[in-house]
């Protein structure tokens, strides 16, 4: 515990670092995803292939796609951002389409009837109706992410697994302990909050609370 | 997805306003992909405004898909649609949405918004002030029977035949000349679905829309039609008043649906006033004069022959008093006139 107690500024900065790798990650996913979900959503037969892709990225050792991605975006927190955003896709883009396609057809219908445009059905209607998945989808990508970021410390992208990886070459279990207990700290945090949010969104679609 | 066909042509209407609330169908066909026959199946009619239209017939035989295609939900591959001067396909989709209400069966309320919120979707989509909005909303809920109170309240605080209210408050919410119905009632209990009938024939006596109402329900249908198509396999068989229909049926196929043997059905077309009026002409002297001698029994002169018939036999007298709405005796009603009405009908086929 010395070493985090004398390096408390040190890991904070890490621990910083880590979770501004967390945000941009989501920001970035959610900026792809949630087309793409719509996209696949309408255009019916792309779901299978899609679906079928993401699911074969999620399957490569992050490793071995952080160092892929070295030739073509050198060292940093470029070919970080860019493995850990295809990795989180998967678990967006299934929650979110899982979202779209359950909100109730006759809600659709009435929304249709009543004269909504598509815009106002996705912004009144599925949207809010889709947002508990989708809230459930980032949750697991903010924890995947917050995961599989500290294996992007290797390729210089910063964040806490420095703390690990410096600690396991030096043999020093301190340093070890202080990284690990930060990103639990952060996974655990992310989690209770976005959860929170997911509960809100949840009782506010069941229409439960004002 | 359902395609959507080109929105504007032409002859688009400037304003978007339609300008009556007269409805013709003229030879509309709808064939799904990978059915055998034809939804619809050259289809031709025209409703009156103000006319409550009841869209009788079996499950599969077209008439939620000829509905649908009156606001577009469904597009018809022949065949033009009217309403007043404009032929549907000329009017922006969304405009003409917002000026025809449309309630389903499972009422499709949204549930993460207030009853209030529901409501006044289609208001809001035509840019309502706030006020406007909040009057309304209070008018609607009081129309349909519903408690202020409710305004605050989720569709899931509600029972089904509450929502199925709100449903129909959100249909007239912009004051509609037209409201389509999809079996709106079918699954509410039985004692709701009365009430929300009764509700209905209230609501469009008051406000003259020109109503589409599709059910497979002959009761229903026969309870709320001005008029009926029975259709069958995607073609209209029958267009006419209930009466019409009850004692002239086209083909074998409408004799079994309505039932046109159904003694008790032929009752329920007929108000005691008929009655009244239909002896009046012949020997009114006596019948004003046997009224003090019937039992306390009474009936109003706009009930069915049905429930009089009913009352009858409850009553266990010969006859029962009428009465009109201040409780002044009109006349009476007895067992023989019910016959007379159903002899004389019945020789009319």
């Amino acid at each position: 515990m010395n070493y985090l107690i004398n390096n408390f500024g040190y890991v904070s900065q890490l621990f910083g670092q880590h979770l501004q790798l967390t945000l941009v990650v989501l920001f970035f996913s959610l900026l792809i995803s949630i087309p793409l979900g719509v996209l696949i959503v309408h255009i019916r037969w792309l779901q299978g292939p899609v679906l079928g892709i993401l699911g074969v990225i999620y399957t490569i050792p992050s490793l071995s796609l952080f160092v892929l991605l070295i030739p073509l975006f050198g060292l940093g927190t470029t070919p970080a951002v860019i493995a850990l955003v295809s990795y989180a896709q998967l678990l967006l883009v299934r929650n979110w389409v899982i979202g779209l396609i359950t909100v109730d057809p006759a809600v659709i219908e009435a929304a249709r009837g009543m004269g909504m445009n598509s815009w106002q059905r996705f912004t009144q209607v599925e949207f809010p109706l889709a947002l508990p998945m989708l809230l459930a989808g980032i949750r697991l990508a903010a924890l995947s992410s917050i995961g599989i970021g500290t294996i992007a410390a290797y390729i210089n992208a910063g964040g806490l697994g420095i703390l690990l990886f410096q600690g396991v070459i030096t043999a020093n279990n301190e340093k070890i302990l202080a990284g690990s207990l930060a990103v639990s700290l952060l996974a655990v945090g992310s989690n209770y909050l976005l959860r929170f949010l997911e509960h809100r969104a949840e009782t506010a679609v069941r229409g439960e609370t004002r | 997805m359902v395609k959507q066909a080109p929105a504007v042509s032409s002859t688009s209407n400037e304003s978007g306003v339609i300008s009556s609330a007269e409805i013709v169908c003229e030879d509309v066909t709808r064939q799904f992909p990978n059915e055998p026959r034809p939804a619809v199946d050259h289809v031709s009619f025209k409703v009156a405004a103000g006319d409550l239209v009841v869209l009788l017939g079996p499950s599969g035989c077209g008439k939620t898909t000829l509905l649908k295609m009156i606001n577009r939900l469904y597009e018809p591959d022949a065949g033009k649609i009217w309403i007043g001067k404009d032929e549907i396909h000329n009017l922006l989709v969304n405009l003409l949405r917002r000026q025809i209400g449309y309630a389903i069966q499972q009422v499709g309320l949204f549930p993460h918004m207030t009853i209030s919120k529901n409501i006044s979707v289609v208001p809001r989509l035509l840019g309502w002030g706030r006020e406007r909005i909040a009057d309304r909303s209070k008018y609607l809920l009081e129309l349909v029977g519903l408690p202020q109170a409710y305004l605050t309240r989720y569709p899931r605080q509600l029972s089904g035949g509450e929502q199925q209210r709100v449903g129909l408050a959100r249909a007239l919410a912009a004051d509609p000349a037209i409201l389509l119905m999809d079996e709106p009632f079918a699954a509410v209990d039985a004692i709701n679905r009365d009430h929300l009938q009764g509700e209905l024939l209230q609501i469009h006596s008051k406000l003259h829309k020109t109503i589409l109402f599709v059910t497979h329900d002959v009761e229903e249908a026969f309870r709320l039609a001005d008029k009926i198509i029975i259709m069958q396999a995607g073609k209209l068989v029958q267009y006419g008043t209930p009466i019409e229909i009850v004692t002239r049926p086209q083909n074998k196929f409408v004799e079994e649906l309505v039932g046109t043997s159904n003694m008790l059905r032929r009752l329920s077309l007929f108000n005691v006033q008929s009655v009244l009026e239909a002896r009046s002409s012949q020997s009114f002297e006596q019948a004003v004069s046997k009224v003090g001698q019937t039992g306390p029994a009474v009936i109003h002169p706009q009930d069915d022959l049905r429930s009089a018939l009913s009352m009858l036999l409850n009553s266990g007298g010969d006859s029962l008093k009428v009465v009109d709405q201040h409780g002044q005796p009109v006349g009476q009603i007895s067992f023989n006139d019910l016959r007379a009405v159903l002899v004389e009908n019945a020789s009319k086929n």
